[in-house]
């Protein structure tokens, strides 16, 4: 990328950056403080799902440079800081989730690189899940939804921190079940120029992790993309490029179901669901560009500092301290 | 990295065939569900058809829970809008409203996946993969009771 179209960035999201600021300050200070974004806003209607447009753009943006999914930003983020319900948000979260996962999806799939034999006993057991923690967090208050997804959102943070990942991981023996399903592949892997024979091992125990990711994906709207990675690669074996493939094709169908379910209990506002999902995929789009300039680790640091301080959001608006 | 492939039917790099054609259906859907998205959103900025709730108003239920009872009375999103919740979007009367008319895109998105899995559940059946047609089977029932509205969602 040349000086003047990383110029051009920088000064695009130093722009964007203060529109948000500017538009948070406005609403906090309208003729109703205690309802920033409602009918007595001095914001108008299209303010929020405008700002909103642009804090998914950047979003989008992070979540492709930092190596998360959208969601896992997105909820926490969306739900501290914007005027929106958490049911609204967590089904916006699910929506948006599932909109990259869906537009990444044939791609990861013609090459191979997301197994849909892995997936498809992964995915049944997150999906079942995450319908039952979408019921729990549909009939829970908002106070006890942002307590308990702060806490969520810094335990992620602690596992983004210590989790190492492993390029290859040393399966010495495929174990009974993945043999029995047949859950194998191989891919190319162009950097090396070398065919990559993978197998997995300690199935049973990943497949039972499962059950928690889908839960708290369903619960909390997140996503689950920060835990899929960590267990296919680091407890079941597959290698890191099948395992970030195989959890950001998966995550469309963990979050279909949890999706239908907030669908249905009506907490779906196309005004918040719409921009977000446009937001985000644009922001991935410019994301990848910018991805081979950029510094993976330094991008990491941001996000890790924006999930902190997000999950400490959710915290202390759950609690009251900081309503 | 060493291991070998186990009676796999991707033996050499690539997609198998049922990846391949999961991959095809998926990716003329999604693209035309979003277009489709776009689209009706725009509509419902420019209020046409007519939506349930104007564009300027929604500003004053987005801040408020979806079920909300203050003093034995009912104060959230659903009673407030008089939305109901459910399939009542998909009704004929509702359809001609261009805030409804938007869910039918995130619906279609939200069924894509189901689409797929039965596209490809054929394949496992010629194949005798048994196993992985009853674990497509059981995954599209899964997202069918989920989509059906039959359980329990909210209350608080």
């Amino acid at each position: 990328m040349s000086k003047k179209r990383t110029l051009f960035f920088t000064v695009a999201l130093m722009i964007l950056m203060a529109i948000f600021v500017v538009g948070m300050v406005q609403a906090a200070t309208g003729p109703d403080p205690a309802n920033p974004g409602g009918a007595e806003s001095s914001i108008p209607w299209w303010g929020w799902p405008l700002i909103l447009l642009v804090v998914t753009f950047l979003m989008g943006i992070l979540a492709v440079l930092g190596g998360v999914g959208g969601a896992v930003l997105y909820t926490p983020i969306i739900g501290g800081f914007f005027p929106f319900g958490m049911d609204f948000v967590r089904g916006a979260g699910l929506l948006v989730a599932l909109a990259g996962s869906l537009a990444a999806g044939p791609g990861l799939l013609k090459k191979g690189l997301a197994d849909l034999r892995l997936a498809i006993p992964v995915a049944l057991i997150a999906s079942t899940t995450a319908v039952m923690g979408a019921m729990v967090g549909l009939a829970l208050s908002d106070a006890i939804i942002q307590t308990t997804m702060g806490l969520a959102i810094l335990a992620i943070v602690v596992i983004m921190f210590l989790a190492k990942k492993s390029e290859y991981p040393d399966v010495q023996q495929a174990d009974k079940l993945s043999s029995i399903l047949r859950i194998s592949g191989v891919y190319h892997e162009p950097s090396s120029d070398k065919d990559i024979n993978w197998k997995i091992h300690r199935t049973i125990p990943g497949l039972i992790m499962f059950i928690g990711i889908g839960f708290m994906a369903g619960m909390f709207g997140l996503g689950a993309g920060w835990a899929n990675v960590p267990v296919l690669n680091l407890v079941m074996g597959a290698p890191l490029k099948v395992s970030v493939a195989t959890s950001k094709f998966l995550l469309a169908t963990t979050d279909t179901s949890a999706a239908w379910m907030y669908l249905n209990a009506g907490a779906v506002i196309p005004m918040i669901v719409v921009p977000s999902i446009i937001g985000i995929m644009l922001g991935s789009l410019v994301g990848v560009k910018i991805l081979a300039k950029t510094k993976p680790s330094a991008v990491r640091v941001i996000v890790l500092v924006m999930l902190i301080f997000a999950g400490l959001r959710a915290l202390l608006k759950g609690t009251g301290v900081w309503a | 990295m060493e291991g070998k492939a186990i009676k796999n039917p991707v033996a050499t790099p690539g997609a198998s065939v049922e990846q391949k054609r999961y991959g095809a259906i998926l990716d003329v859907a999604m693209k035309v569900g979003l277009l489709v998205l776009v689209v009706s959103f725009i509509l419902y900025l420019v209020g046409f058809p007519k939506p349930f709730i104007p564009v300027e108003d929604v500003s004053s239920y987005w801040t408020l829970k979806l079920h909300s009872v203050v003093n034995g009375e009912e104060t959230g999103y659903l009673h407030k809008t008089g939305i109901e919740p459910g399939w009542a979007w998909a009704s004929s009367d509702n359809l001609k409203k261009s805030d409804f008319l938007t869910f039918a895109p995130i619906a279609f998105l939200a069924s894509v996946t189901v689409i797929c899995y039965l596209s490809i559940l054929p394949i496992f059946l010629k194949r005798k993969d048994y196993i992985y047609a009853a674990l497509a089977v059981t995954e599209v029932l899964v997202l069918v009771l989920a989509a059906s509205g039959i359980l329990p969602s909210g209350g608080h």
